[in-house]
């Protein structure tokens, strides 16, 4: 499966492998992390919610388009979804071709894609105790290139 | 006709409910969502929202039919 959806923490060393090939040079990995401050707020944990039907469908056509616009031979992207704890894996591209120029390329296009197509969700909880849904309507709107999501 | 909406994360605490079936005379998915605003008026309007039919992707125009799945998405946050 060239996109999929865990509940379970990302084995980041199978999801490289699953891409190695020996006729590729180059082998770009995007790892998006929980960090632990988000505008002006502490932190505590995250939780995503995410809509398996449409997010694995979409998903897969993210990875095919990737490998259709870019010279590149392999492609995947785990996203988790459920609770998660700062510091912990949330999602990984990876890309491996023949040169690196092509490889960044597809694997920035995976992350970016993936941030405002598919249906995944998340709130944060905070240290104050307060939990909140993370409004990304920005992003969708402005190419999600600021800074303030927790991969960014 | 009949059809039946789900919410997802935001929508849902907006909504209060996760899903349910109604009957309306029909129209777009747009037209639909307003319907649904003006029944629960903590569902607001966002303009990166978006909708689902059947599991589908779909613009807000696409019509909606009898017995259709519509799946409204608030601002998606991946990543």
């Amino acid at each position: 499966m060239k996109f999929s959806v865990s509940d379970k923490s990302i084995d980041v060393a199978a999801a490289k492998k699953s891409v190695a090939d020996h006729h590729c040079g180059a082998l770009a990995v995007f790892e998006g992390w929980i960090r632990d401050h988000n505008e002006g707020q502490q932190v505590e944990r995250l939780e995503y919610e995410v809509y398996r039907p449409v997010a694995v469908k979409e998903g897969s056509k993210i990875i095919d388009e990737a490998l259709l616009r870019f010279d590149v031979s392999h492609a995947m992207c785990i996203h988790r979804e459920g609770l998660l704890e700062l510091g912990e894996c949330a999602v990984i591209v990876c890309v491996s071709s023949a040169h690196r120029d092509a490889a960044f390329d597809a694997c920035r296009y995976i992350i970016d894609q993936t941030k405002v197509r598919l249906p995944i969700w998340k709130k944060e909880h905070y240290l104050s105790g307060v939990s909140e849904w993370v409004n990304c309507e920005h992003c969708a709107s402005a190419g999600h290139t600021h800074g303030d999501h927790p991969d960014e | 006709m009949k059809v039946r909406v789900r919410y997802f994360a935001l929508f849902r605490d907006q909504a209060g409910c996760g899903a349910e079936s109604i009957e309306w005379d029909g129209g777009t998915a747009a037209e639909l969502f307003r319907m649904m605003t003006d029944l629960h008026p903590g569902l607001k309007t966002e303009t990166a929202a978006l909708v689902a039919i059947n599991d589908e992707m779909r613009d807000w125009e696409t019509p909606v039919n009898n017995d259709d799945e519509v799946l409204f998405f608030p601002p998606v946050a991946g990543g």
